[in-house]
C-alpha cells in the first residue's frame, strides 16, 4: 500500500513537471513590461519587442538560467521600469514596507479600543 | 442647434446650483420645521435641465450632428447606432455630462426621500451637493465642453475607436459612474452632518440605502469592466492591477467599510468619527481616481487621451474638496467613546474596516508609488501585479475566516458555545479540501489554505442559509448572499489559477503544435468584409488528448478604416467547466502567426459569483423597500 | 496638544500629495532608455550579412569610439537618419560605425545600403532580433556610442536628428 502511494505521487509530480515549465514561461513573461506598449506585459502584447524578448528569455531558460538571472539582466540592459514586481533595494523599500506598517497600526488601534473598553468595565 | 440648446442648459444648471445654494442657506437660518416648497421646485427644474443636456448630446450623436466638436472626434456616419449612443459617453466630455448628471439627479431624490430627517441637515448636504455641481459644471464649460462648436461644418466624423464597440461599453461607464458619483450625496451628507450635528443612528439611517446603491452600482461596474476586459482585450486576464482599475477598487474598499460601519452606528449608536471619516474619503478617492485617470500621468491600457489642463482643473476641485473637508470636520468634531467587547459583532465589524483599510491603502500605495519616485528621484520603476498578489493574497486567508466567524457573533455580547460549531466547520472544509487536494493535483501549502478558508465562508453561508429559512428570519439574507458570492469568488480565482493551461507558441497555417494532452492544427485562414472592417479569421482545431474532445475555434484580426486600427478579438467556447481561448496574431514580415492558447476552469463560475456580491445588496435594498 | 500636532500632520501629508501630483503633470510618463548610460556593453559575437565572418567586441576596442546602429531596410526613420551616418562616417577619422541589420532580408539590406550609401566598417545581421536585446535596444532605429573601452556614453532612441549629429561630433573630439 506503502509502495503505491509512493509511486502515485512520483507519478503526479513528475506529470506535474511537463506543464511546469511552460507555466515559469508564462509566469516570467508575465512579469516582463512592453516597452514600446501603454501598460501590457510581453505576455499580453503582440508587438515587435514583445515576441524578440519572448524569444530571448526561452533561450536562457534553455541555457539553465534562473528566473532571478533573467529578470536582472534585462533591467541592466533597460532600467528597473521593465519589471513588474519592484525589486527590493532602498528605492523600493518603503513600497513593501508601508502596507504592513498600516496593518500593524491598525491591529494597535483595535487593541487599545478593546483594552480602554475593558478597563472601564473592570472599573 | 442642438449644440447651442445645450449650451443654454447647461448654463441654466449652473444658475440654478447658485440659487438653490443661497436659498438653502437662507433657509437653514429660519426657525421653520420644513422646507419651502420653492426649493423642491428648483432642484426639480435642474434634474430635468440636466436630463435634457444629456439627451441633446445623444441626439446629437444619433443624427451625427458634427457641428459640435464632440460628436466630430467621436462618431462616424457609418457606426450602428447602438454604438453611436453608447458613444456619447464614451469620451471625456460625454461622461464628464454624465457624471454631472448623477449628481444632479442624486441630489434631487435625497432632498426628496429624506423629509423625516432633520431640515437643516438636508438643506446643508443639498448646499454642498450644489458645490460639488458647481465646480463640475464650471470645468464642462471652461475645459470640456462636449457642446463646443466648430465651423465649417465637417462632412465626416473621426470615428469611435473599435475597442470600444462593444455592448459592455454601453454599461460598464454608466454603472461604474453610479458608484463613483453616487459617494458625493454622502460627502455631502457628512458634511451636512457635522455642520447641523445631525449625528449618530439618525444620520445612519439617512444615508444608509445611498451607500448601498452606490456599493451595488460599484461591485456590477467593476465586474462588468472585468468581463469586457476578458472578452475584448485578448489575453485571457480579468484583472490586470491596472492604475485605472485600481482607481475603480480604491472607491469599493471603502464604501465596502463604510457599509459595515453604518451598521455599528445605527445599532449601537457609536463609531460615527469614523463613519464621517469614510464617507470623506470615499468621494476623495473617486475625484482622485478620476483625476489619475483623465489628467495622463499615468500608463495604462484604458486611458482617456491626454491633456494636463484637465488634470489641473480636478486637481484644483480635488484641493478644494480636501481642504474644505478637513477644516469643517476638525472645527466639528467631538471626541467619542468607544465600548467594544472583544466578542461581539461590532469588534468583528472594526477587523472588516481593520481590512478593508489595509486593502485600500496596499492598492493606494502601488498605484501612486511610481508617480512619486519619479517626482522625487527622476527613477522609473514598474508595479505590477506581482506585488499586489505577493502583499493582499496572503491576508485574504485571516479576512476569510473573520467573514465566516463574524457574523456569528452577536451585538454587544456573545455566548462560547457558538464557536464550537464553527470548529466543525472549519474541520469539514478542510475535509473538502483534502479530497480536492488527492484526487485532482498536487498544490502547494499556500493555495490550500486560500481554498480551505474560502471553502469554510461557503460552507458556513449555507448553514446559516439553511439556519435562517428555518427560523423564517430573512433579514440576514443579504449579507449571506454576498459573503456566500465573495467565497465562491475567491475558491473559482483559486482553482482557476492553479489548473489553468496557458500556452504562447508560433505556428503557420496547415502545421500542428503538440504539448502535455492538447493538439492544435492551424487549419486555415479566411478573409471577409464586414460593414466597418475587415476581417482574417483563423480556423483551429483543438482535440483534447485526455478527454477526447475535439473543438473548433475561429480567432479574428479586425482591420478598421475609421479610424485605422487594428484589433484582436478572441475566440472563446465558454462551458460550465472551463472556457477555451485562443487569440492569433500576426508578426511582421512573417508567415508565422502568434497564437495564445488558454484553458480556464470555472471562468464562467468566477463572473457568477461576483454578480451573487452586489446580489446581496440588491436584496437588501429591495427587503427596506417592502418594509416601509 | 496632541490634537494640534495631529492637525498639522495631516494638513503638511495632504500638502504634499497635492505638490506631487501638481509637479506630475509636467512630467513625460514615456518611458526611454536614453540615460542608461556608463555601463560596459556585454561581450558578443555577431554574423556578419555579407559572408560567414564574425565581428566580436574585442575588435572594437581598436577603435576610438564606436557607432552601433541598428537598422533595417522596412524602416522608413531609418532611411532618414542615414546621411547622418553617411556625413559622420566621411568626415571623422576616430569613429567608426557597426550596422546591424535588424529582422531584415540580405538583399533588402544590400540595396538599402547601394541606394543610400556603406557608411558601415563592418554590417552584422540580426534576423531573430535577439542581439538587439543583448544591447538594450527596443525600437528602430537606435544608436549606442561607446568608447575605447566599450562604455556606452550616448543612447539615440529613434532617428539621428540634426541635433544628435551635433551632439555626437562634440562627444568624439
Amino acid at each position: 500500500m506503502m509502495l503505491k502511494k509512493i509511486i502515485f505521487f512520483i507519478f503526479l509530480s513528475s506529470s506535474i513537471h511537463a506543464s511546469e515549465v511552460n507555466l515559469e514561461l508564462i509566469e516570467i513573461y508575465k512579469n516582463i513590461r512592453c516597452l514600446i506598449c501603454q501598460g501590457q506585459s510581453i505576455a499580453d502584447s503582440n508587438s515587435d519587442f514583445a515576441s524578440t524578448v519572448k524569444l530571448v528569455v526561452q533561450d536562457q531558460l534553455k541555457d539553465g538560467k534562473t528566473k532571478k538571472e533573467i529578470y536582472d539582466f534585462l533591467i541592466s540592459k533597460y532600467g528597473e521600469w521593465i519589471v513588474y514586481q519592484p525589486t527590493l533595494n532602498k528605492n523600493n523599500f518603503l513600497l513593501w514596507f508601508l502596507p504592513y506598517l498600516i496593518l500593524v497600526f491598525g491591529a494597535l488601534i483595535i487593541f487599545f479600543i478593546l483594552k480602554k473598553t475593558k478597563d472601564s468595565k473592570d472599573n | 442647434m442642438l449644440s447651442n440648446i445645450g449650451s443654454i442648459l447647461v448654463f441654466f444648471i449652473l444658475s440654478l446650483s447658485l440659487l438653490i445654494i443661497y436659498y438653502s442657506y437662507v433657509e437653514t437660518q429660519t426657525t421653520r420645521t420644513t422646507i419651502k416648497k420653492n426649493i423642491y421646485n428648483l432642484s426639480l427644474f435642474q434634474v430635468t435641465f440636466t436630463i435634457l443636456s444629456f439627451f441633446t448630446l445623444i441626439l446629437g450623436f444619433i443624427f451625427s450632428d458634427f457641428s459640435i466638436i464632440n460628436v466630430y472626434e467621436n462618431s462616424h456616419t457609418t457606426k450602428p447606432l447602438f454604438y453611436k449612443i453608447a458613444g456619447t459617453w464614451g469620451n471625456h466630455e460625454g461622461s464628464l455630462l454624465l457624471w454631472i448628471n448623477i449628481l444632479v439627479v442624486f441630489s434631487y431624490l435625497f432632498l426628496i426621500f429624506n423629509h423625516k430627517h432633520e431640515k437643516n441637515f438636508r438643506l446643508y448636504t443639498l448646499i454642498f451637493q450644489n458645490f460639488l455641481i458647481l465646480g463640475f459644471v464650471i470645468f464642462l464649460l471652461f475645459n470640456s465642453n462636449p457642446f463646443s462648436k466648430i465651423y465649417p461644418e465637417p462632412l465626416e466624423g473621426l470615428g469611435l475607436n473599435p475597442i470600444l464597440q462593444d455592448p459592455a461599453l454601453a454599461i460598464h461607464p454608466p454603472l461604474l459612474y453610479i458608484g463613483f458619483v453616487g459617494c458625493s450625496i454622502y460627502f455631502s451628507a457628512a458634511i451636512a452632518s457635522l455642520l447641523s450635528e445631525y449625528s449618530g443612528k439618525q444620520f445612519a439611517l439617512s444615508i444608509k440605502s445611498w451607500v448601498q446603491i452606490s456599493w451595488v452600482f460599484q461591485t456590477l461596474g467593476i465586474t462588468i469592466g472585468s468581463i469586457w476586459a476578458y472578452y475584448e482585450l485578448g489575453w485571457g486576464g480579468f484583472w490586470f492591477w491596472d492604475p485605472v482599475e485600481n482607481a475603480s477598487l480604491l472607491p469599493w474598499f471603502a464604501i465596502t467599510a463604510l457599509m459595515h460601519s453604518i451598521m455599528v452606528l445605527e445599532k449601537r449608536n457609536t463609531l460615527y468619527e469614523w463613519v464621517i471619516i469614510l464617507c470623506l474619503v470615499t468621494f476623495i478617492l473617486s475625484v482622485t481616481g478620476t483625476f489619475l485617470v483623465r489628467s495622463g500621468i499615468l500608463n495604462s491600457v484604458h486611458t482617456f487621451a491626454n491633456d494636463p489642463s484637465r488634470g489641473l482643473f480636478i486637481l484644483i476641485f480635488l484641493s478644494l474638496m480636501i481642504f474644505t473637508s478637513i477644516l469643517i470636520f476638525f472645527k466639528k468634531h467631538k471626541k467619542e467613546d468607544y465600548n467594544f467587547n472583544s466578542n461581539s459583532k461590532e469588534t468583528f465589524i472594526l477587523a472588516n474596516n481593520w481590512f478593508m483599510v489595509f486593502f485600500l491603502a496596499t492598492v493606494l500605495i502601488g498605484t501612486l508609488y511610481p508617480i512619486f519616485l519619479d517626482v522625487l528621484t527622476n527613477e522609473k520603476v514598474s508595479v505590477g501585479p506581482p506585488f499586489y498578489n505577493i502583499v493582499i493574497i496572503p491576508l485574504v486567508i485571516p479576512f476569510l475566516l473573520l467573514m465566516a466567524i463574524g457574523p456569528q457573533f452577536n451585538w454587544i455580547n456573545s455566548k462560547k458555545e457558538k464557536l464550537y460549531k464553527t470548529l466543525y466547520v472549519f474541520f469539514g472544509a478542510c475535509l473538502i479540501n483534502l479530497f480536492l487536494f488527492y484526487f485532482f493535483e498536487n498544490y502547494g501549502l499556500y493555495s490550500n489554505l486560500i481554498l480551505i478558508t474560502a471553502i469554510f465562508l461557503i460552507l458556513h453561508s449555507i448553514f446559516d442559509a439553511k439556519k435562517s429559512i428555518n427560523n423564517k428570519k430573512k433579514f440576514i439574507f443579504p449579507r449571506i448572499i454576498s459573503h456566500l458570492g465573495f467565497g465562491l469568488l475567491v475558491f473559482f480565482i483559486g482553482i482557476n489559477h492553479q489548473y489553468s493551461v496557458e500556452v504562447d507558441f508560433n505556428l503557420k497555417v496547415g502545421e500542428i503544435k503538440k504539448f502535455n494532452n492538447y493538439e492544435i492544427f492551424f487549419k486555415n485562414i479566411k478573409v471577409q468584409q464586414n460593414k466597418n472592417y475587415k476581417s482574417v479569421i483563423g480556423s483551429f482545431k483543438i482535440t483534447d488528448l485526455e478527454k477526447e474532445n475535439i473543438n473548433y475555434l475561429n480567432p479574428e484580426i479586425r482591420i478598421y478604416t475609421n479610424p485605422e486600427t487594428l484589433t484582436y478579438e478572441a475566440a472563446i467556447k465558454s462551458k460550465v467547466n472551463s472556457d477555451l481561448y485562443l487569440t492569433m496574431s500576426n508578426l511582421p514580415r512573417s508567415d508565422f502567426y502568434n497564437i495564445k492558447f488558454q484553458n480556464k476552469p470555472f471562468m464562467i463560475w468566477i463572473w457568477i459569483s461576483a454578480i451573487m456580491i452586489a446580489l446581496g445588496g440588491f436584496v437588501q435594498l429591495i427587503i427596506k423597500k417592502n418594509e416601509e | 496638544m496632541k490634537n494640534n500636532f495631529k492637525k498639522f500632520f495631516i494638513f503638511s501629508f495632504v500638502i504634499f500629495f497635492l505638490s506631487i501630483f501638481t509637479l506630475a503633470l509636467k512630467k513625460d510618463n514615456n518611458y526611454s532608455t536614453k540615460n542608461l548610460i556608463g555601463n560596459q556593453i556585454s561581450s558578443f559575437q555577431l554574423p556578419s550579412l555579407r559572408n560567414s565572418s564574425f565581428i566580436t567586441d574585442k575588435e572594437l576596442k581598436q577603435n576610438q569610439f564606436t557607432l552601433i546602429n541598428f537598422f533595417a531596410s522596412w524602416c522608413a526613420p531609418c532611411r532618414i537618419e542615414h546621411k547622418y551616418l553617411v556625413r559622420l562616417n566621411d568626415q571623422n577619422k576616430n569613429i567608426k560605425i557597426l550596422g546591424v541589420n535588424f529582422k531584415d532580408k540580405k538583399n533588402n539590406a544590400l540595396n538599402f545600403l547601394n541606394d543610400l550609401g556603406d557608411p558601415y566598417s563592418f554590417v552584422a545581421k540580426d534576423p531573430d532580433g535577439k542581439a538587439s536585446i543583448l544591447f538594450g535596444i527596443y525600437g528602430i532605429p537606435e544608436s549606442i556610442i561607446i568608447n575605447k573601452e566599450l562604455e556606452i556614453i550616448k543612447k539615440i532612441v529613434g532617428p539621428i536628428d540634426q541635433k544628435d549629429y551635433e551632439e555626437i561630433l562634440r562627444l568624439i573630439k
